[in-house]
């Protein structure tokens, strides 16, 4: 019990260390891409900006709107990020010697898990949107339910053939079963139809129709303001984070060092796959505008949905005839 | 079908745009720590000249008052005493203001003084949080007598005083010896002279 409190309290440091850097390396990398410096004012080459993000997110004034439900607009901000933390309770980063996963718990049907919570964590979204009292939330919400909802399908078909090929739902069944090859080459569609739907899913560039700035202000978070928007902010980025350790663990090989490399011990390899894909993602930002609303919602249904359901099948076939 | 493959050919370029100009030059000058280099005659905040031996050069004829099309310019003449001339000639200026927010830094007063005792220096750091502090008097405009005699016209020094701080050497921005470089995505497309540059 102590040991599990212990990890859990070691791991939560570790992914708001994370988030926060990942933040900084974001804009920093926006900025280059952009032909800017990105922020380079506090401390040496800006490495102090997360510190002060918070401060300056604790100290605003905690607005809520008349119009507001009360409860369920403070409520909101939390289940967002108890969602989005909640997931690191089965994610292994690494494996001992006797095959024994570096995680806190080690659930056998750990992908279930982690798609049962993050369809929890829609209702962050939507919750926070409608109990605002205000249009643009409201929109927000809206889209961001449909959006998760019509992404999320997609999503666990991508999954499925993972879990066909390696025979088990349990995460690190799955990186064992990658010893020899990544499931990035036999699941390469799979691998295409994850990465579209987890930008969907995070709600971030070119898929942040749930934000929209030009279009809804901010659209779920329009009314938040201090703490409460950062606890989504929070959530955001640990999602992202999410997502880049579940494309690892399931396509990318886990802990498993590629071509043999092996000099490396295996968390060095899953944080550096993890840092790439994090990498894909803020590039993508830099890199794409936003999606019109009722092309997001085709692409999805008349697109996504047919290759993936395609990818399956073929799965499906090529499994059962070896 | 064929249209979405395009498009997936869009992106993949688009991702190749954004990841090149990683790599590419960035033209940003960090300002308030390095500065920009200036063009040679850049108009800042003016300078009242003196003699080389201390006296002022200012005669308070007030051609640069009538000059000024601000009207941004107060002269207010007076006789030299004899026995304690603050010019050489018969008059001295007892009051010269120059309101700083009025001035379009054109630098006609500079053209119009017979005695090059008004000058515009490269200097452009002037704000302040009082209107009043704008009005520049003798005090601040006169180059203070152990500073020698202020910069001739015709001699400006390139670019900022030294005092001001770091310069940046940046390709982009103006080169005293190469004249004004016009920029695209951080190439030099060509060089140009201008004015009296070099």
């Amino acid at each position: 019990m102590l040991i599990v409190l212990v990890k859990s309290a070691v791991l939560l440091l570790v992914v708001i260390t994370t988030f926060a850097y990942a933040m900084l390396f974001e804009r920093k990398i926006l900025g280059w891409m952009q032909l800017r410096p990105g922020p380079n004012r506090v401390g040496p080459w800006g490495l102090l900006q997360p510190a002060a993000d918070a401060a300056k997110l604790i100290l605003k004034e905690d607005l809520t709107p008349k119009t507001a439900d009360p409860l369920i607009y403070r409520l909101a901000p939390f289940i967002s990020l108890l969602t989005a933390f909640a997931v690191y309770a089965i994610v292994p980063f690494g494996a001992n010697g006797d095959g024994s996963p570096w995680a806190i718990g080690d659930v056998n049907a750990g992908i279930l898990f982690l798609m049962a919570i993050s369809s929890i964590g829609v209702y962050g979204i939507s919750l926070g949107g409608w109990a605002s009292g205000s249009k643009f939330p409201l929109l927000g919400a809206v889209r961001g339910t449909a959006q998760m909802i019509s992404y999320e399908l997609s999503m666990s078909l991508s999954f499925v053939g993972v879990l066909m090929l390696a025979g088990t739902t349990s995460l690190t069944g799955i990186v064992n079963a990658q010893e020899r090859m990544w499931f990035l080459i036999p699941q390469a569609l799979g691998f295409i139809i994850y990465v579209i739907t987890a930008v969907a899913e995070t709600n971030r560039t070119p898929f942040d129709l749930v934000e929209a700035e030009t279009e809804l202000v901010g659209g779920f978070h329009t009314e938040y303001s201090g703490l409460r928007f950062g606890s989504f902010f929070i959530a955001e980025y640990v999602n992202m984070l999410t997502v880049s350790c579940i494309a690892t663990l399931l396509f990318m090989g886990g802990w498993n060092a590629p071509f043999g490399l092996t000099m490396l011990p295996g968390v060095a390899w899953f944080v550096l796959k993890v840092g790439a894909f994090m990498f894909f993602y803020m590039w993508l930002r830099a890199t794409l505008p936003r999606f019109r609303y009722d092309r997001l919602m085709t692409f999805g249904w008349k697109v996504l949905l047919p290759i993936a359901t395609l990818n399956l099948v073929a799965t499906a076939a090529w499994v059962a005839l070896h | 079908m064929r249209k979405h493959l395009f498009n997936v050919g869009a992106i993949l370029q688009g991702l190749g745009i954004t990841f090149k100009y990683m790599f590419v030059r960035r033209p940003t000058i960090e300002y308030p720590s390095i500065k920009k280099q200036h063009a040679p005659r850049f108009h800042g905040l003016h300078e009242l000249r003196r003699y080389a031996d201390g006296k002022e050069r200012c005669i308070g004829c007030e051609l640069c008052s009538s000059a000024c099309p601000a009207n941004a310019i107060t002269v207010i003449g007076a006789e030299n005493a004899p026995d304690a001339r603050v010019s050489p000639g018969e008059r001295h200026a007892a009051s010269y203001e120059i309101d700083e927010l009025r001035c379009i830094f054109c630098g006609l007063c500079e053209e119009a003084c017979p005695t090059d005792a008004i000058v515009l220096t490269p200097r452009f750091e002037m704000a302040d949080y009082r209107r009043g502090a704008f009005v520049y008097s003798k005090d601040r405009l006169l180059v203070p007598s152990d500073a020698g005699v202020g910069t001739p016209p015709d001699e400006r020094p390139n670019g900022i005083p030294a005092d001001l701080g770091r310069v940046a050497e940046v390709k982009s921005t103006m080169n005293v010896d190469r004249g004004y470089s016009a920029t695209h995505r951080g190439e030099v497309l060509k060089t140009e002279r201008k004015g009296l540059a070099g």
